[in-house]
């Protein structure tokens, strides 16, 4: 049983969704608890293969028993497997933060809708563990298509946006194909661990280059790496609250991952860092993403549209950090696919809590709201230093291997933008703060007795919020051990 | 040297969590404030549990979790982290009686967010006090900023809006500007933070980067208030007057000098610093703070004010102390942490007694008031007498090792910097003593009657106004404590 549990890992949500599909025609109110069993069968699972691989290491696995290249095979390594357990969590604790907001949007079509959000995390979950460089394409349009549908399931202009997103994502998704044609031109085969085996004796093929070019800008289109950014915002901000706390801290993570796995065990290190021209302008813009994403966070009056910004500029630290090519910068940047992950969905609980209690995020609307929903605004409080970057909250430590890449490369800018992103996350989060805490201002010296009556939201959004946000000082203070037992044995040698 | 392994350290910080209950207590004051009472008498006594194996010459450990590799969450119980720990978790018991009578007698709202927030804050300042290593320092350093924040703000209008900002902004932008930087260019060198009586740098760096980087840290902990980033601590005055005396008198600047004070002795090495002459940089921008801050301090008119910037001064004395490095200065400016906090808060709790019994803010306006309270400004007199530095009260003892401690080094100059200030101190406290006291019946503003603020309030002031007058005859633990300090890193015999 154990032996089949990569496959599984799959199968689960995937056949699940049929169900819960099958199930919105039959008795609507079984699909939740249907989804939600399902997930947690899957989150069970995707524990069991995190032990098991730091038990007895890696994990290939055959899809119906045929070897690579013919067969597809599906990997668990030090990688991927703490990776697979943050989404399968993100979206469980998202799942049930939604329910009152998914009984409220889709009550009649809570088949279908809950069918497309396990359909989507099939998608993400393949990307994450497959092994096979086409098949992440398939699995890639899974997620992307049921992403579209997701968003576009919102009000007013999320239908528009969600068009918006799908042009993006598919010229994205195309270009990455293009990219795994050139490499199969190249090299014969699409089994990752084939086209790494075969690098060394192409260290100086054109046409595998351009493959990695290609591949990469299709990838950082489908991540919103800055100038690329133009759909996130508009789709993250319009799309219904139960879908954003979905997509918004898993797709842009998973792309990353699908960058950091491309780059280092499909194209190996020393042939994807070996032109120092690419490293060296990715890393720039970068620096550029960084910067632009606080400054346009600077200037929204929404929560979520801030929030989608702030997305924006995260992107930028792992996409540097990366590219950075050395150890810190790699480690720092696959530490922040998990931590980013986690401070995403909590941010977005809390907006998604704010917004089911006041009908509105803007920031005018937000006054008192420390009276008002005190846990709420706890939760808030602690992601927001985790985005901001102190001690021990997990943002801190991500941050902290990236700055010491930059100061390791002598890549003062990308330093330099971290320490200002720090800085303008400061003052994005307490301009919130402020509002929330000082207005409406008491009339005479402040002695306000009756402040704001307390007014939480529904307990099944509060508290997957406060897990969200303790699990952030959790693995902060786990860090070390996610670092030196999982993400420095994912890193091939060859990083300086 | 004994190490002992104990979770103490840990207890002592985490006790403050007691107060946790008086969340759902808020409904009734007396449980809410009991329960603060209970944690503060608990941290003093876990604190004092500690002192016998401390002042036998031992250190007391504990590690919690690796978080980076080389680097974990660990505390360690020193003869300075003692000191500091001793002044901080005595003087909270004694401002959370005085905070019940203040704040009672001003009806003041959000005493239960207030209660909790002070409760966390003494927790991170008990952490700066018992860290291990600079990353556990830097931690609790930045949990501080966060907790005092609600504090300062406590009035909630635009007046504390706009101090909030300038407290985080000075704050905030000066750590993750500075010391964060500072801090991962010496991991990248070095891959430690473990602090070593000797430092830890071994001449990783060229004399003009740990110049540099000295810098960054001496600035970077702003909460130490050196000039140029001192000007968030008068803006933070506008916090009710408690927070003023335990946080902005003895907590948060504290901690903002211990961490300097850190850095220089058990980061870089007072050796290594000596030998790069480099202590002299810091003597002299201390110096300049001195100086200016006292001239300030004489034209202040609010008496929050003018209290906020003789602290301003006072704080640079100890980074003088221990620039200077010379065993006497540092342990003068180690001392001068306890002299400087039990007479600080002094004043600052007359400050706050005025104003909570007469709603009186400047000092012009004190004219003839201790007729009216003269308990309150005869506390303020010795306070004052204290902070100027003169027999019989404890700062005298201080002072006196600074200024040998500038014989010793043999740099005269700060000898005549010590000096002036401490006339410029007299200048600007003496005359609110003499005014409240000695006036004429037609300058006096207030009736001869007697009418003091609540028990509550006098009483602490009392006790810590006493208690300068003490240390001066009896100035232990204390000094016992900053001779051992630098006996260590001087790698002297015991005393």
């Amino acid at each position: 049983m154990t032996h089949h549990f990569p496959a599984l890992l799959i199968i689960v949500p995937l056949l699940s969704a049929l169900i819960v599909s099958a199930m919105g025609w039959i008795n609507r109110r079984w699909c939740f608890p249907l989804a939600v069993a399902a997930l947690s069968g899957a989150l069970a699972i995707s524990v069991g293969l995190l032990t098991q691989v730091m038990a007895t290491g890696p994990i290939a696995y055959k899809m119906a028993g045929w070897s690579p290249p013919i067969g597809i095979t599906y990997v668990i390594d030090y990688l991927n497997a703490p990776i697979l357990v943050v989404i399968l969590a993100v979206a469980l604790l998202n799942l049930i933060a939604a329910k009152t907001w998914i009984e409220k949007d889709f009550s009649e079509k809570i088949g279908a809708y809950l069918a497309l959000y396990l359909l989507f995390l099939s998608g993400m979950v393949g990307i994450v563990s497959t092994g096979d460089a086409f098949n992440l394409y398939v699995l890639l349009e899974i997620g992307s298509l049921t992403g579209y549908a997701l968003i576009g399931l919102g009000k007013e202009r999320a239908p528009l946006s969600s068009l918006n997103y799908l042009f993006m994502g598919t010229i994205g998704a195309s270009f990455y194909l293009l990219g795994i044609g050139y490499i199969y031109i190249a090299t014969g085969t699409l089994n990752m661990a084939d086209i790494a085996s075969m690098i060394p004796q192409l260290a100086e093929s054109g046409t595998l280059f351009l493959a990695l070019i290609i591949c990469m800008a299709g990838l950082f289109v489908k991540m919103a790496l800055f100038p690329m950014h133009g759909w996130l915002p508009n789709a993250y901000s319009n799309a219904p609250s139960a879908s954003a706390g979905l997509i918004a801290p898993l797709t842009t993570k998973v792309m990353i991952y699908a960058m950091v796995r491309l780059g280092l065990t499909v194209f190996t290190p020393q042939f994807t860092f070996s032109r120092g021209m690419l490293s060296e302008a990715i890393v720039w813009v970068a620096v550029a993403a960084i910067i632009a994403g606080s400054l346009l966070a600077l200037m929204q009056r929404r929560l979520s549209r801030m929030l989608t910004y702030i997305i924006v500029a995260e992107v930028g630290y792992m996409v540097g950090g990366f590219w950075l090519g050395n150890e810190a910068g790699v480690t720092g940047a696959t530490l922040h696919i998990i931590n980013d992950a986690a401070m995403t969905l909590t941010l977005f609980l809390a907006v998604s809590a704010i917004t089911w209690k006041l009908g509105s995020d803007k920031f005018e609307d937000l006054q008192g709201l420390f009276g008002k929903m005190p846990f709420t605004m706890m939760g808030f409080v602690i992601a927001a230093l985790a985005v901001i970057g102190i001690p021990p909250t997990c943002g801190f430590f991500s941050k902290w291997y990236l700055i010491t890449a930059g100061i390791n490369a002598g890549q003062w800018a990308f330093v330099g933008a971290l320490l200002f992103s720090s800085l303008t996350n400061a003052v994005l989060f307490f301009r919130i703060f402020e509002i929330a805490f000082f207005e409406p201002f008491a009339t005479g010296h402040g002695h306000h007795d009756h402040g704001p009556t307390f007014s939480e939201a529904p307990l099944t959004m509060v508290v997957p919020l406060i897990v969200a946000a303790i699990s952030l000082i959790a693995l902060g203070l786990y860090s070390g051990d996610i670092v030196t037992k999982l993400i420095q044995l994912a890193i091939p040698a060859g990083i300086a | 040297m004994e190490l002992l392994y104990s979770i103490k350290p840990l207890a002592a910080i985490l006790v403050s969590f007691f107060v946790v209950p008086i969340i759902f207590s808020s409904k009734s004051e007396n449980v809410r404030e009991a329960w603060t009472f209970l944690a503060a008498l608990l941290k003093f006594a876990i604190v004092l549990s500690m002192l016998p194996f401390v002042l036998k010459g031992g250190q007391i450990a504990y590690s919690l979790v690796e978080v980076l590799p080389g680097v974990a969450i660990a505390f360690k119980v020193d003869a300075f982290g003692m000191l500091f720990a001793l002044v901080s978790s005595s003087l909270w018991i004694v401002t959370s009686m005085y905070s019940i009578g203040y704040m009672r007698s001003l009806k003041e709202h959000g005493q239960t967010r207030y209660y909790a927030c002070f409760a966390l804050s003494l927790s991170a300042t008990l952490g700066v006090a018992f860290a291990g290593n600079l990353f556990t320092l830097y931690l609790f350093y930045e949990m501080l900023s966060f907790a005092t924040y609600p504090l300062v703000t406590h009035h909630q209008d635009k007046e504390a809006r706009s101090s909030g900002r300038k407290y985080l902004t000075y704050i905030l932008g000066a750590s993750i500007g500075l010391v964060l930087p500072a801090m991962l260019i010496i991991y990248t060198q070095t891959g430690t933070f473990e602090f070593a009586p000797q430092g830890f740098m071994n001449g990783a760096f060229s004399k003009e980067a740990t110049t540099v980087l000295l810098l960054m840290f001496v600035f970077g902990f702003a909460k130490a208030g050196l000039m140029p980033f001192h000007s968030w601590l008068p803006a933070a005055m506008v916090a009710p007057t408690p927070v003023s005396a335990l946080l902005h008198a003895v907590a948060v600047v504290k901690v903002g000098v211990f961490c300097v004070a850190r850095v220089i002795t058990s980061v870089f090495g007072t050796k290594m610093l000596a030998t790069m002459g480099l202590g002299t940089i810091v003597c002299y921008v201390a110096s300049f703070t001195i100086i200016v801050s006292s001239f300030i301090a004489l034209s202040q008119d609010g008496l929050k004010r003018r209290l906020a910037f003789s602290t301003i001064g006072q704080l640079a004395y100890i980074i003088l102390g221990i620039a200077l490095l010379s065993p006497s200065g540092m342990t003068g400016g180690m001392l001068h942490i306890a002299m400087h906090a039990f007479g600080k808060i002094t004043l600052f709790f007359c400050a706050g007694a005025i104003f909570a019994a007469s709603g009186i803010k400047n000092i012009s306006e004190m004219v003839g008031i201790g007729r009216r309270m003269p308990f309150t400004m005869t506390a303020f007199l010795l306070g004052s007498l204290s902070v100027i530095g003169l027999p019989p009260l404890g700062g005298f003892i201080s002072k006196w090792h600074l200024v040998i401690g500038t014989i010793e080094s043999g740099q005269i100059f700060f000898l005549f910097v010590l000096l002036a200030s401490s006339l410029l101190n007299a200048a600007y406290f003496l005359p609110i003593s003499y005014k409240a006291f000695f006036c004429t019946d037609e300058e006096a503003m207030f009736e001869k009657k007697v009418d003091e603020v609540p028990t509550w309030c006098l009483v602490p002031l009392c006790i810590t106004a006493t208690c300068s007058v003490i240390f001066f005859f009896y100035p232990q633990p204390f000094l016992q404590l900053a001779k051992m300090t630098v006996a260590t890193i001087i790698g002297a015999p015991m005393p």
